[in-house]
């Protein structure tokens, strides 16, 4: 967990007596609340709450992907999402990541052959799932 | 072998300055636990 914010972040910590003017600011209304900002400051991820690590660090890692897509670097993106869903398959939003990697594929290609191949593989890995239903719409386009 | 410890910054500002210099993401944790 240590190596994987200090190499992928760069981590700072604010705490909820020592700085509420910095809560307000960035809207943190409850602890703990983890912001993941692109390098140009704008925020791509928040997690509220306590996580157990692997969970943790799966969002990170989703928070990652998301800075990557907002600064049009699918190609990286698509990677950081693959990511999430090859390591923690069975985490919560790995169905999302799963989503993710799909649009950046196609935003790399414009392949819509991607989206298609992105539908398949969370029918088929992940039935029912929020993400699934939304990728529906790329079934045979 | 001896766990790798984060060294966390204080200062939003200064973090995100840092961020923008070497291209990394910030990691913002708003904390209520003893520091």
């Amino acid at each position: 967990m240590a190596q994987f914010i200090s190499s992928e972040f760069i981590p700072v910590k604010i705490h909820v007596k020592e700085q509420p003017e910095t809560f307000k600011r960035f809207g943190a209304q409850w602890t703990p609340t983890l912001l993941v900002m692109s390098p140009e400051g704008v925020e791509c991820h928040r997690i509220e709450g306590f996580l157990p690590a692997d969970d943790l660090i799966a969002e990170l890692a989703l928070g990652l992907g998301k800075v990557a897509f907002k600064r049009e670097d699918y190609a990286e993106a698509e990677r950081r999402y693959r990511f999430v869903y090859e390591t923690y398959p069975k985490f919560d939003k790995a169905a999302e990541a799963v989503y993710w990697a799909g649009v950046s594929r196609y935003k790399s290609s414009n392949d819509a052959k991607k989206l298609e191949e992105t539908e398949k593989q969370l029918t088929t890995k992940y039935p029912g799932s929020e993400w699934a239903r939304k990728g529906s719409v790329w079934a045979h386009s | 072998m001896a766990a790798i410890a984060i060294s966390w910054l204080r200062d939003a500002d200064q973090a995100l300055r840092q961020a923008k210099a070497q291209s990394k993401a910030a990691l913002l944790d708003f904390s209520a636990a003893p520091m």
